[in-house]
């Protein structure tokens, strides 16, 4: 039985909360306001009593596949654990209860925390300047390409293109578009790195800048990092690192040193601050020095002892969110990393790459890895032998999850064929990626054996296989749509 | 497990990075701290603030110290909701994508259109993302932005418009409305749409009907920014014929948390749904037949369509959606309906109260307003500030952050948690300041943004 919705449960005549009595003499809307203005009833929001909610809502909860049940082997999302800890942290009264135009005098506190961070993520990236205010990666793309086209417009021509390699995730073509240049896709070479040659052949004078993810989505890292970044550069571009893949570089190697101008973290990600079912996330820009002066305005400063937002900005590109960004997700990466402390941090992408690491060599024989060799926190493996058999890699994915266990990136990156992208990170134990790796492995065997069974799945989880060609054809968007739907019928 | 990798050693697995970009030894940060050092470090950080538990907080601009229910908190802390990602896989993410498509659901009532989506970082981003889809939809460039929407919510649009993709024009205000007839003037062929904000960022109630009017008339699209609290009580935009309704959703249950996570909502006509951006969800069956829900309409996004995908946006403030419904949920119709009543009953005794100390009036005379308003003081409004920052009120948000112009006016809000006794003694300290307001000293004059 579906859980019912909100529409479906609500209670005619159930009042809310109870607020304090009004305690000033009520003067009455009609009176405050013109009568024109007001609605006449109040909105159609569900009325049921607060037990009713509570259970509706954990009756929900229970029907999703989250971090703490069990592996979320995601590639490129970097679903780590989440330190109970930090969440602690954030909702602090004095972290949490204070509001972003309170005088900074009575701030401090709030404003020593973002320092810090960055201070932090500055040593850990090797990069001089940093904001905190975009929202997520994909913003933090905007700021950069909004930052690159500020920097070369000063230099008397904001140039045309933006280049991206083939194996790149759809926010960075997507970005470029927004900001009004043109995508250029340069392919991987048989190496899975970006073709050098292809490179040279596609840089110009017209290349703003280009956008590399590192290591790349296949998992691997670009050996030759150096050489496009001095291409890119003797061509006057700018180098932008997406760092959605930063999880496997964290004290380990050192963004500022491959000659990246610029270089985004997502805290949700490498940084350990909860998904939350989509976000919200953490966008982090870090930048060389030069870049520093387009960067969104308002940017931390230290004068002191105290610190203070500074507004006067005139090269800046803008303000990007309504406030500071997503304060709460600072607080809590700010917990992540003190308690890892520099030790912790090395261990980091150490373990997460030996992690991805053993569940590429007991997975090889069985899947296809779409490159030999080792992988560095995520690898990809294609699933083409299987789709022979006729179970395609979207079958798999949706027979993992009858194992308890949530099936990893499908049909990405775009260039391996029935692309399987696994990223288990670095929290996942031994015991736990082999019960991953033994899943998989039995599912191969079912493709052999009883390949129906695959196509069938999954039939262990709250719905069985869901119809998105019918959703998208026939949209059911709201309580109201559901209701016109029964209504018609 | 190096020995089923069949590798020597651990560095063998990184050997692909050369070594002129390894961090050489450990980073130079601090060893670890325990969890309970990590607290008292917090702790000391915490009480360096100013918190809405121990300051009577009056300030608003968009966020607001509004109550939020204990169940809220309760339910958003479930790891079976917080440590899930985007719903990729639906049959093991249906209580993620039902709360969505409950999310859309009340968005839609609150605002009177027929579709949302699953949110927006914040009200600033929806609005620059309204403006890209107007412009995209009727093939014009301009975007005429009443100087009634925030600050804030107004540079984010001119960063998005720095792009080339679009012009944006202010709309001036008249005693703190849109000018009607400054509307009529600067609307053109030319023109893609009006954004206007209900209730605007000086808390006046806007005539969002014969806004949309004009705008109509000339074939833009009319754009509401709307407080979602505020729509419990007022004609939603989309009665007015709006096209688009975006706003903050920060006063349905989500903390001030000094400006973040916040989160925007974004809702629309039907006709438009192939524009939207982010994420939808949708209802739909599985192969027993049973209801469901799934995302839906994905071509529109960056992973499939990439440069041609409707946004950029990817990772959005789906738990801070999921606070809007939960609140949303527990306060129901009659909830929402006595929330907005109480703010507006205390915002008009405040300002009725303050106006009657000598020296003191309302910046947009008797223009109605909502739980927002500006007082026009007799010396700097910073000073004031100061002053009631001892007797443990934070008073309001000085304009001179936004406009040098304007170093007397303070925009004051009160929510339904605001006190007789609280707004009584905000009074006194303004009687009180405003027998001397000149020797006041000036603080963060510097401040403008």
């Amino acid at each position: 039985m579906p859980e019912l919705t909100l529409r479906e449960l609500s209670v005619k005549e159930h009042r809310g909360p109870r607020l304090a009595p009004l305690d000033v003499p009520a003067e009455g809307a009609e009176r405050l306001l013109p009568r024109e203005r007001l609605r006449g009833e109040a909105p159609a929001l569900p009325e049921i009593p607060e037990p009713a909610v509570v259970r509706h809502f954990v009756n929900l909860s229970v029907l999703n596949h989250h971090i703490d049940k069990a592996i979320y082997p995601l590639g490129s999302c970097t679903m780590k654990y989440n330190p109970k800890l930090n969440d602690e942290m954030a909702q602090m009264p004095g972290l949490q209860a204070i509001h972003p135009l309170q005088p900074e005098d009575l701030s401090q506190g709030a404003l020593a925390v973002i320092w810090e961070l960055h201070e932090w993520l500055k040593v850990i990236m090797g990069m001089p300047a940093i904001t905190t205010q975009p929202a997520a990666g994909a913003q933090c793309e905007l700021t950069a390409i909004l930052m690159t086209r500020a920097y070369h417009a000063e230099r008397g021509n904001p140039r045309e293109e933006v280049i991206v390699p083939d194996s790149a995730h759809g926010t960075n073509p997507s970005t470029v578009h927004q900001v009004g240049y043109r995508v250029v896709t340069v392919p991987s070479g048989p190496d899975g790195c970006v073709d050098i040659g292809a490179l040279k052949r596609e840089v110009s004078g017209k290349t703003a800048a280009l956008m590399l993810t590192n290591p790349n989505t296949l998992g691997i890292f670009e050996r030759d990092v150096g050489e496009i970044a001095r291409i890119v550069h003797g061509a006057g571009g700018l180098l932008y690192l997406d760092g959605a893949n930063l999880n496997a570089m964290v004290g380990l190697a050192n963004p500022g040193s491959m000659g990246f101008d610029f270089a985004h973290i997502n805290l949700h990600k490498t940084f350990s601050t909860p998904h939350g079912g989509g976000g919200p996330g953490g966008g982090v820009l870090c930048v060389r020095e030069e870049l520093a002066p387009y960067l969104p305005a308002p940017v931390l400063e230290q004068a002191g002892d105290r610190y203070q937002w500074s507004y006067d900005r005139p090269r800046s590109i803008g303000r990007v969110h309504s406030y500071y960004g997503n304060f709460g997700m600072i607080v809590r990466a700010l917990c992540y990393v003190k308690s890892l402390g520099a030790e912790g941090l090395a261990e980091v992408s150490r373990e997460a790459i030996v992690n991805a690491n053993y569940l590429k060599a007991r997975l090889k024989d069985a899947f296809t890895p779409s490159h030999e060799g080792y992988c560095m926190h995520e690898f990809v493996l294609s699933a083409a032998r299987q789709k022979a058999r006729g179970v395609r890699a979207l079958d798999l994915a949706k027979r993992i999850l009858d194992f308890g266990m949530h099936a990893p990136t499908t049909y990405f990156p775009l260039i391996v064929d029935e692309a399987l992208m696994i990223e288990p990170t670095e929290t996942e134990t031994k015991a736990s990626l082999d019960a991953f790796a033994d899943a998989l492995l039995t599912i191969d065997r079912e493709t052999k054996e009883d390949p129906e069974r695959v196509k069938r799945a999954p039939t262990q989880t709250p719905v069985k296989r869901l119809d998105e060609a019918r959703a998208a054809r026939k949209l059911t968007l709201t309580w109201q749509d559901l209701e016109a739907e029964v209504g018609g019928a | 497990m190096l020995k089923q990798i069949g590798a020597e050693s651990v560095e063998a697995l990184w050997a692909s990075i050369p070594p002129e970009f390894r961090v050489q030894g450990s980073l130079p940060l601090d060893p670890p701290l325990a969890e309970y050092e990590i607290t008292r470090r917090f702790a000391q950080w915490a009480e360096a603030n100013a918190d809405a538990n121990q300051y009577a907080c009056f300030l608003g601009a968009g966020i607001y110290d509004h109550f939020i229910p204990a169940a809220v908190r309760s339910l958003l802390s479930r790891s079976e909701f917080a440590t899930a990602y985007t719903p990729y896989q639906p049959e093991v993410s249906q209580g993620t994508l039902q709360t969505i498509f409950e999310y859309q659901s009340m968005i839609c009532e609150l605002t009177g259109m027929e579709v949302a989506n699953a949110s927006m970082y914040d009200g600033a981003t929806a609005c620059a993302e309204a403006s890209l889809l107007a412009t995209g939809a009727t093939g014009r460039r301009v975007v005429l932005v009443s100087q009634g929407v925030h600050p804030h919510f107004r540079e984010v649009i001119r960063t998005y418009a720095s792009a080339g993709s679009f012009d944006v024009r202010d709309l001036p205000l008249d005693h703190g409305a849109t000018a009607a007839a400054g509307l009529k003037r600067m609307l053109s062929p030319e023109v893609a749409a009006v954004l206007w904000a209900q209730p605007n960022f000086e808390g006046i109630v806007e005539d969002g009907a014969a806004l949309t009017e004009a705008a109509h008339a000339a074939g833009a699209y009319s754009i509401a920014s709307a407080d979602p609290v505020a729509l419990a009580l007022l004609l939603p935009p989309g009665r007015d014929g709006a096209d688009i309704v975006v706003g903050e959703g920060q006063p349905l249950g989500v903390p001030m948390g000094y400006g973040g996570p916040l989160v925007g909502f974004f809702s629309i006509r039907k006709s438009d749904v192939r524009r939207l951006p982010g994420r939808l969800a949708g209802a739909t069956v599985d192969l027993d037949g049973r209801r469901g829900f799934v995302l839906t309409l994905q071509t529109r996004e960056q992973h499939i369509r990439r440069e041609r995908a409707t946004s950029n946006i990817c990772t959005n403030q789906a738990l801070m959606a999921l606070a809007n419904t939960i609140h949303l949920a527990l306060l129901g119709a009659q909830g929402m309906r006595d929330v907005a009543t109480q703010s507006l009953e205390k915002a008009h005794y405040l300002a009725r109260r303050a106006a009657q100390v000598p020296g003191v009036s309302l910046a947009n005379g008797d223009r109605a307003f909502f739980r927002e308003f500006v007082l026009r003081l007799p010396g700097p409004a910073t000073g004031f500030l100061r002053a009631a920052e001892k007797r443990r009120i934070l008073a309001g948000v000085p304009l001179s952050r936004f406009d040098g112009a304007r170093p007397r006016d303070l925009l004051v809000a009160a929510t339904e948690k605001r006190t007789r006794e609280e707004m009584d003694r905000y009074v006194d300290a303004l009687a009180e300041w405003a027998r001397h307001p000149a020797q006041a000293p000036v603080q963060e004059a510097a401040c403008r943004s």
